[in-house]
């Protein structure tokens, strides 16, 4: 069986040297079961975790499954768990391990797996959905829109996200408590919360949809308990915690704990 | 905590770094800080050496107080307390950590092992989060990030008041006075870069653009909350430090060098 | 055969790219029930790594701008072989779909009067487009999903299901465009998890399924890249034109190997980044061709001005055309002055302060440090061409997206021919997917909506498709088929290998600089690998198995390799993505010729077995005369560099 492309460009360009032989694991089976197999594996220099897949595909196990795609940390297809830590494989490189480390390679733990390295994703699809989109503003026309550079940069940040659900993986909240999961939307979906509240000219008050309340009220803002484990894992180093997540229950306390905003709203109800 | 639908990994965590040095650096140096300031709360002794008075007993807010000439004695609570007065004081700072978003993280992660490190499970049956009472409560960090600038200003009264020597006379400086600048520099620094903070100052706001003054007063405090946990820490370890050194002085241990 | 589940819906979206999400947003308004079939998740398509922006002539960052300079630029990029209607339309319609994102959301980069700014890229006369960082893509792909959400909350409200209307079937595959009576009838599809099979019945299939690339070995293209849409075309029957012209991104990483060809973004020189060989010097200046002289600057000084001031400068040649300045890098490359791992150096380093660079091209930052080890922010990049884009593709109607020759079946985006010519600009791309998927979107529905009678997806062909993608599991099987008709049977064939070396002869034989024996050859190894193929085999089951996923995707790279290397055999000049080294110029009587790609045989794949004969008649049209008022758009003297005597005459 011949090596793949990667080897060939290694020989190519810098002889083998550098080539060692890795001890991998990786995790095979389905939701009926499975277990972590041994593999030794060629790796060359410059190589990603996501190579080394690779060459067990093309060289030990064909049918091994991986869910992969742009291969550059742009998609967020390759998400797994390398040394029990969520992470990108191909934005894993193996220079990061000594070359005598066992590598383990196993599927995101918080989602039913599909088979092998590829997991059933649909609970984030399904709270995508939940979420109140864009309300445009009446009054604009396409083209009419203008908003300031430092009104979108919040927001901007957040449309980093590559949806690789690495975050909504390493939450505790669902990842160790499978029963939170139809209360809790995770990480990444209050997130879009955040932004579509930040965002300048959003019209969801206007129509009568209260993000922050809803927040709270609707998508379990209330369970994060801000241990920061999606901004440890978030391949675009996006401030989830700390830009998007407590805005957001500091925007909730406004709305909800605020005595004066509390006192404020009792009166103008009474009035109307 | 496995549905059977989820990869049958039975390892609670297939982390091979020290994942728990974290944690437990974190658990070990919040004990400390508590078993210190419980001792010297109780305590009720030694907390004021002219001019210096120790943080955990400004202001002084009952009878029994020590007379600080100048200083932070307000009697609100009159001759009926009969406990150490620091009690009345310290449940402000004490709630205003409590309460951060830094130090909740620490103690979940240290003490609630909730989770004890990223994609280490918890070791509990059930989990509510902040939903529910009492941890519900901490969406009133901000009334106490209220109370900790007016202790924060108090703080500062009295570093201003260690300007002056042991007879009350001004213009002079001792080795306490640095320790009481830096204590109190540390102290604002994490108090302006609470995340309630941060948000009330600018984050709560729709179009920075309409408020160019808030909008650059949030991007310094981001900078700052940037390093909230840095400053929490060091904050907490400079009020420790400036309190003992109060003590060495009050206890008659060691002598104030004066620089002038 | 066993029973497959079939699905009647209006309309079928094959891609979910900016090109099928639009078309299916579309579709989905126009009141159709519209399916969009993706091979990948939702929201993943390869549309997300579109770095640089999208090209709308606003005129935010500069009021001259208007579409009649966008079409030119576009014309000028082309090599004038663009449809010019497609290129109008495209021009005209370009802004508007840029501004209908905002209205769904999208947060594009901001001028300081609050408007969309825009930045200069290669061959856009000015500062054109809207960009958000250097993830425009990711932006342009939220967006769209974002708003199919939005759409499929309104179905929820109304039916009480979110899919009533607009249904995403991820991780499917479509294998064959199913056809009754001459018009399309649906799709035959499988599940990438269970392996299941399935057909979709509709009247209108709307192709958006992206490019080639992977039929080359260093390429930017994602898997997902085997030419899908190409292939399924033409075995539907509609032809394919352009295909000789492949373009070669100048600048894809060259190290370390395993990202080999991964994009550098364009916007690395728009913002100022310069090329240097391996002695230091900007060796562009001594690249610039003849058509190109009076646009760009002649010194390092008037280029380097010109970031600031654009109108009394001329641009730097880093910004020349895609297809100049890949030519270029591998001359230099050639000539000895490349770098260490055989590329050229691209540098901000020295032109930037660190900040501006970490700002303005955050994921190129974050790409090199993370894959290369490389800050560039202190020191140069190593860039060399990579396979990018392919010019060639679906003969389309431009107003209606519609295929030639197959009703029902339209086309849009990378997988549609004519647009770009013979080469595309930066920018052009993700302006072509809006515009272009929405057209197709909307006469896809008009279509289906104007049928009386739905063709009905016949049974047979539909057993004739389960039979074909479950080939791979019987290889051996079909060795002896292959032996009772007197050929050599052979060893079951490891798709991997097959794959590596369909694109080691592609990369090698018609990559950037192409000559005639060598693509003769890579006919041949073509037809060698063809045969090979249809022993392809694999272990296992159907359940998420890539290597039976490849089998099935190399029936079509083979298909479209042959279409590439067949036109680029027969175009004797060069132009835009398609270089002849023993035909080196332009040729002004090509300029107005469409090489024709088309299933030589529809019927019998009796060819496909055999090495002798090949699955493609190639065919020459004319293209249709440019509109006068168009032409008048430019001077005489620039005209007469592409267009014959005789045209301009009339």
């Amino acid at each position: 069986m011949s090596e793949p492309q990667a080897v060939q460009d290694g020989k190519e360009q810098s002889g083998q040297a550098g080539a060692y032989q890795a001890h991998f694991r990786v995790w095979r089976g389905d939701a009926d079961g499975g277990e972590l197999a041994d593999f030794q594996v060629e790796v060359h220099e410059g190589e990603v975790v996501l190579d080394i897949i690779h060459r067990l595909q093309a060289t030990q196990t064909p049918d091994l499954a991986v869910r992969w795609n742009c291969k550059a940390g742009k998609c967020g297809s390759c998400s797994a768990e390398i040394n029990g830590r969520p992470r990108l494989m191909c934005m894993t490189r193996m220079s990061v391990f000594d070359r005598t480390e066992t590598i383990t390679v196993t599927p995101m733990r918080a989602f039913p797996v599909v088979r092998d390295l590829v997991t059933d994703v649909s609970f984030n699809y399904a709270k995508a959905r939940e979420i109140p989109s864009f309300v445009p503003p009446a009054e604009l026309a396409p083209g009419e829109y203008r908003m300031k550079q430092e009104d979108v940069g919040r927001s901007q940040e957040f449309r980093k996200c590559i949806e690789c659900f690495l975050c909504q993986d390493t939450c505790h909240v669902v990842r160790d408590h499978e029963e939170n999961k139809a209360a809790f939307a995770g990480p990444r979906f209050l997130m879009r919360i955040a932004e579509l509240d930040m965002h300048p000219l959003d019209a969801a008050p206007e129509s009568g949809i209260d993000r922050k309340g809803s927040a709270q009220d609707d998508h379990g803002l209330g369970y994060c308990n801000i241990t920061k484990c999606c901004t440890e894992v978030c391949p675009e180093n996006i401030k989830i915690t700390d830009n998007a997540l407590i805005p957001l229950k500091e925007r909730a306390a406004d709305r909800k704990y605020d005595p004066l905003v509390w006192l404020g709203n009792k009166i103008r109800r009474r009035t109307e | 905590m496995h549905s059977a639908a989820r990869a049958a990994i039975p390892a609670r965590h297939l982390r091979t770094d020290r994942w728990w040095l974290a944690p437990a650096a974190t658990a070990a140096g919040l004990l400390a800080f508590i078993v210190y300031s419980t001792w010297r709360a109780f305590a009720n002794a030694d907390y004021y050496h002219a001019p210096y008075v120790s943080p955990f007993y400004s202001p002084c807010l009952a009878e029994n107080c020590h007379t600080m000439r100048g200083g932070p004695n307000w009697e609100i609570f009159g001759s009926w307390w009969g406990l150490s007065p620091a009690l009345l004081i310290l449940i402000f700072p004490l709630g205003f950590r409590l309460t951060c978003y830094y130090y909740r993280k620490a103690y979940y992660r240290g003490f609630w092992a909730s989770p004890p490190a990223c994609a280490v499970a918890e070791p509990h049956k059930k989990y509510t989060g902040e939903t529910r009472f009492p941890l519900i409560l901490q969406n009133i960090h901000r009334y106490f990030f209220y109370f900790a600038v007016l202790v924060a200003g108090v703080l500062t009264y009295d570093t201003a008041l260690t300007f002056r020597d042991e007879h009350y006379h001004w213009g002079h400086m001792g080795l306490g006075s640095l320790v009481f600048l830096v204590n109190i520099v540390l102290i604002w620094a994490y108090t302006v870069s609470c995340h309630s903070c941060r948000h009330i100052v600018g984050g709560r706001l729709r179009h920075f653009s309409k408020h160019p003054v808030r909008y650059r007063l949030w991007g310094w405090i981001g900078r700052l909350n940037e390093r909230h946990m840095l400053l929490a820490w060091s904050s907490l370890i400079s009020v420790a430090l400036a309190d003992f050194y109060v003590f060495l002085l009050a206890s008659g241990a060691f002598e104030d060098p004066r620089f002038f | 055969m066993a029973h497959v589940d079939r699905q009647a819906w209006d309309v079928v979206v094959v891609g979910a790219g900016g090109a099928g999400l639009r078309a299916a947003i579309e579709a989905r308004e126009a009141g159709m029930r519209t399916a969009v079939i993706c091979k990948s998740l939702f929201g993943k398509a390869h549309t997300v790594m579109a770095e640089g922006g999208i090209a709308a002539s606003m005129g935010n960052a500069n009021e001259h701008d208007n579409w009649q300079v966008h079409f030119r630029d576009t014309l000028r990029g082309g090599k004038f072989l663009n449809h010019w209607r497609m290129a109008e339309l495209h021009a005209r319609e370009a802004p508007d779909r840029v501004w209908e994102l905002e209205t769904w959301g999208a947060l594009f980069d901001r001028t300081p009067d609050g408007r969309i700014s825009q930045r200069n890229f290669g061959g856009h006369e000015y500062p054109r487009l809207a960009h958000v960082g250097d993830r425009t893509g990711l932006e342009l792909i939220r967006t769209l999903q974002q708003k199919i959400v939005a759409l499929q909350q309104e179905d929820e409200r109304e039916f009480g299901a979110y899919d009533a209307r607009l249904k995403v079937f991820q991780e499917c595959t479509v294998t064959r465009v199913l056809k009754s009576d001459g018009r399309v009838s649906g799709t035959f599809c499988y599940e990438r998890e269970s392996g299941r099979f399935f057909v979709m019945e509709a009247p209108a299939v709307v192709l958006a399924t992206g490019g080639i690339g992977k039929s080359f070995k260093v390429t930017s293209n994602s898997w997902e890249y085997t030419g899908d849409g190409h292939a399924l075309a033409l075995l539907a029957g509609a032809p394919l034109i352009n295909m000789e012209f492949v373009q070669f991104h100048p600048t894809g990483m060259v190290w370390p190997p395993s990202v080999k060809g991964i994009l550098v973004t364009e916007s690395v020189r728009g913002d100022g980044g310069v090329l240097r060989n391996s002695e230091g010097k900007r060796f562009m200046f001594d690249y610039i061709p003849d058509v190109f002289k009076e646009k760009y600057a002649e010194s390092e000084d008037e280029g380097d001005r010109w970031y600031e001031d654009p109108e009394r400068n001329r641009r730097p040649p880093e910004l020349l055309p895609r297809d100049e300045v890949a030519r270029a890098i591998n001359a230099e490359v050639k000539a000895g002055r490349g770098s260490p791992h055989g590329g050229v150096y691209l540098d901000v380093s020295t032109r930037m302060p660190a900040e501006v660079i970490k700002r303005r091209l955050p994921s190129m930052h974050h790409q090199f440090k993370e894959l290369a080890d490389v800050d560039i922010t202190a020191e140069p990049m190593e860039v060399g061409p990579t396979c990018h884009y392919v010019m060639g593709g679906v003969d389309v109607d431009p107003d209606t997206a519609a295929a030639t020759g197959v009703p029902g079946l339209f086309a849009a985006g990378e997988v549609a021919g004519g647009m770009h010519g013979s080469n595309r600009l930066g920018g052009n791309s993700l302006s072509d997917l809006l515009v272009f998927g929405r057209r197709a979107g909307l006469h896809a529905a008009e279509y289906a909506a104007s049928l009386t009678d739905r063709p009905q997806a016949d049974p047979l062909q539909i057993d004739a498709a389960e039979a074909e993608a479950l080939r791979p599991f019987s290889a051996e099987e079909a060795g002896d088929a292959e032996e009772a008709a007197g050929r050599d049977r052979g060893p079951a064939e490891n798709p991997y290998t097959l794959h590596q070396e369909l694109q080691q002869a592609m990369n090698d034989l018609v990559g950037i600089i192409r000559r005639e024996g060598e693509m003769a050859e890579a006919l041949k190894r073509l037809a060698d690998l063809r045969v090979r193929a249809r022993r392809a085999g694999v272990e296992g089951h159907r359940q998420y198995n890539p290597g039976w996923h490849l089998s099935i995707d190399l029936r079509n790279m083979l298909l479209v390799s042959e279409c590439v290397a067949r036109a680029a055999l027969a175009r004797e000049e060069s132009r835009g993505g398609h270089t002849r080294d023993d035909h080196p110029a332009m040729d002004r009587s090509w300029r107005n010729i469409n090489l024709v790609c088309e299933l030589a045989d529809p019927q019998c794949d009796a060819r496909a077995a055999d090495p002798s004969l090949g699955q493609i008649r190639l065919s020459r049209r004319e293209t249709p005369p440019i509109r006068r008022d168009l032409l008048e758009l430019f001077e005489k003297d620039e005209l007469a560099k592409y267009l014959t005597d005789e045209e301009l005459s009339r």
